[in-house]
């Protein structure tokens, strides 16, 4: 049940989404969030929004030499916190940008696929479809 | 507050050495909250009140409250300084990325000192502080932006504020601001010039981090209820759709919008420039400052022709808002949106307070009219009302003008008016250039006693607003602007942008100070709000600020407000009302 961006034009940058994956990280803040916003080359041209879009096939768990990021059903992939040793490969290799990266913990911070980014979002930039 | 709380941290800068260090302050954060509480006392530790505020001496001060990054539209931060226009207590905010910024990069507050010998820009990436070599980006002509050029060089895109001064700020204007994320900007009272006097060009700071709740399950439910409450509710609306310049025909229709320097009460062709002709013609594009749904920032889409190329056009996006329009618009006579962008596009280039620079025109048309000041004072330039091309071409001499004219504008409306004449059509409060609310007593005795000679220390539009419905006693005016400002250092100290003010009641405000293991009712909130308030009369007091001088500009009582004709009688009495109040606490 992944996120899609509908139309990144509409979004104001607020930020409120990610600030809304951080609470479905159980958290307060950015440290624990994934998806990302940034202005196109300064804020009049608009902004882009990076979000995992839950892959079938999910590059990110290809990449992972520990087997720490197990493919989920319907997209996505789960992240085994235990088996992670922090290598950073995932991040590299999803093309999307939509791997967030916890200094804390120097783990990567991984989509649950919660929709609550969307669910946030007053614009309806995101849209979390059922599949 | 709680105790692994970051916000305790205050990173120090000294220019002149080159060095920082951090210092932790939970005895000013637990008693003054942060924003302007914690910034005011930073303030008195770190600035003699007799310091000249162009010199090293005078301090510039960001902090930011234990709200920001937790809860939405907390979304400010506030700088505090000496003013270099007023002299006076200098305090402003400002929104885009800043607040969370400072707080996600781990500090309740900065405190910059010294002055640098050739000119920088700092740095402040999490626990590290940079000092760059800007010798490059002073004094960029058009066409180059120190905005960009910093973006390419610096990490945490997406996260971080880049405040910086344009050519008002490196030549010291008194009222050049500090532009941060291009179109917010820390404009009133010359921060812009506090940073010029230190060589200091521009500040980036960015971080990230998670902050501590008490209650994670509390947090979770309150938070979301604020969020739908802001993105919905119809107290909100005003902000969403129109922005602040949908108070352009309601306010002209009640005569509370300043025509011509305030020299008459003919408003033709105002629809215009109306918010609702604005967003028709020209709205491109909403955003929003970090951490705020609302997205109230209204950028016009600008197009205009190159004329000496046919088939060549650029497109330039510019932030408006009502004190934009009331300022580059109304005050100078312009009536159609296109002269009023062109206008805030110089005001933006050049790095001035749009409210400062419409006033000081609006003057110097009349003053012009009147023989007070002639052509070859401004250098051939004749300043006419709705003749945005010759404003244009003023306020590029305020900035890079020679002669001594132009020099002295740059000083500020008090000290010309004061110099050449023309005082009482000189509409300043405090040496500080009148807001865009003509609306009555509160509005003018609130410019005139708030401790930063705002529109925003009391709102008394909306004192006004109430008083045109059922009239107000001398002794309710002075209770509302007073208990109004005192309401609002706490909001300013979280720091709530104060668009948020009527979702965040007291009520509102405890429960959520209360998940950060503040334990304040609504009477102790009320209590530090005059602790601050009192706090902030105390430096300016010191800094000379004397409250039986204090004089409203004489032009206000000869045009009509949104109330009729002011009683210049009533006014001395809320006067003196306001003053035994403000000095029974001193």
């Amino acid at each position: 049940m992944p996120v899609f961006v509908k139309d990144a034009n509409k979004c104001v940058g607020c930020l409120v989404c990610i600030f809304a994956c951080g609470r479905a990280h159980l958290a307060v803040g950015l440290e624990s969030s994934c998806i990302k916003v940034r202005s196109q080359g300064g804020i009049s041209r608009g902004f882009s929004v990076f979000v995992c879009r839950g892959c079938e096939d999910p590059p990110c768990a290809r990449a992972c030499p520990e087997n720490a990021l197990v493919v989920r059903k319907g997209g996505g992939v789960l992240l085994k916190e235990d088996l992670c040793t922090g290598c950073g490969h995932c991040v590299k290799a999803c093309i999307l940008d939509a791997i967030g990266w916890n200094n804390n913990k120097n783990k990567p911070v991984i989509c649950i696929q919660c929709g609550e980014c969307a669910k946030s979002c007053h614009y309806k930039v995101l849209e979390h479809r059922k599949t | 507050m709680i105790k692994e709380d970051t916000l305790r941290k205050i990173l120090y800068i000294d220019l002149s050495k080159k060095k920082f260090w951090i210092e932790e302050r939970e005895d000013l954060f637990s008693q003054f909250l942060g924003g302007t509480g914690v910034a005011i006392k930073l303030l008195q530790e770190n600035c003699n009140a007799q310091v000249d505020p162009l010199s090293p001496d005078n301090p510039i001060i960001f902090a930011v409250g234990p709200l920001n990054g937790v809860f939405p539209i907390a979304s400010k931060t506030v700088a505090m300084f000496k003013s270099p226009h007023t002299g006076n207590l200098g305090e402003s905010h400002a929104g885009g990325r800043s607040a969370i910024a400072l707080r996600m990069a781990g500090y309740g507050a900065i405190v910059i000192k010294g002055k640098s010998l050739k000119p920088l820009y700092i740095s402040i990436h999490g626990d590290k502080v940079y000092f760059r070599d800007a010798t490059t980006l002073w004094g960029l002509e058009e066409g180059v932006s120190t905005g960009a050029l910093i973006r390419r060089q610096e990490t945490g895109a997406g996260l971080r504020t880049i405040m910086r001064i344009g050519p008002a700020g490196e030549k010291k204007i008194t009222y050049a601001s500090v532009t941060l994320e291009t179109y917010r900007h820390f404009g009133r009272l010359g921060l812009g010039a506090v940073f010029g006097s230190k060589n200091l060009k521009a500040l980036v700071v960015s971080g990230k981090r998670d902050l501590k709740v008490i209650d994670f399950k509390r947090y979770r439910e309150y938070y979301l209820n604020l969020l739908k409450q802001l993105a919905e509710s119809d107290k909100m609306k005003k902000y969403h759709e129109l922005g602040t310049p949908a108070n352009v025909m309601p306010l002209s229709v009640s005569r509370g919008i300043p025509i011509k320097n305030l020299s008459t009460d003919f408003t033709e062709g105002i629809e215009n420039i109306s918010g609702e002709a604005f967003a028709e013609k020209h709205l491109g594009r909403r955003i929003a400052c970090s951490h705020c749904p609302v997205a109230c920032i209204h950028l016009a889409a600008f197009r205009k022709p190159y004329e000496d190329e046919p088939y060549f056009y650029r497109t330039v996006y510019l932030s408006y808002d009502y004190e934009l329009i009331y300022a580059l618009g109304t005050m100078l006579g312009i009536s159609n949106a296109e002269g009023v962008l062109r206008l805030i596009e110089v005001v933006e280039e050049m790095g001035l307070d749009a409210i400062s620079t419409g006033v000081i025109l609006a003057w110097c048309t009349e003053a012009f009219e009147k023989g007070i000041i002639n052509e070859k004072m401004t250098e051939g330039i004749i300043p006419q009302w709705g003749n945005a091309e010759a404003y244009s071409e003023f306020i590029k001499k305020i900035v890079f003008g020679k002669g001594e004219f132009f020099e002295d504008l740059g000083k500020g409306l008090d000290y010309v008016s004061s110099k050449y004449g023309g005082k009482d059509f000189a509409l300043t409060y405090g040496k500080n250039e009148m807001p865009g609310y003509h609306t009555g007593y509160g509005a003018h005795i609130g410019y005139l006693f708030g401790a930063r000679h705002s529109h925003l220390d009391s709102a008394g539009y909306a004192i006004d607003k109430e008083a045109m419905i059922k009239p107000l006693t001398e002794q309710q005016y002075a209770e509302k602007i007073f208990n109004e400002e005192c309401w609002r250092q706490i909001l300013s100290s979280l720091v709530i942008c104060f668009f948020g003010r009527e979702i965040y009641t007291p009520s509102v405000v405890s429960e959520c100070l209360s998940l950060l293991d503040y334990n304040l009712n609504e009477e102790a909130l009320m209590e530090i709000g005059r602790r601050i308030y009192i706090e902030k009369y105390r430096f300016k007091i010191k800094c000379g600020f004397d409250m039986e001088n204090m004089q409203l500009p004489q032009r206000i009582f000869e045009t009509s407000s949104s109330l009729g004709h002011l009683n210049e009688d009533f006014a001395k009495k809320i006067i003196i009302n306001l003053k035994e109040k403000i000095q029974s606490l001193l």
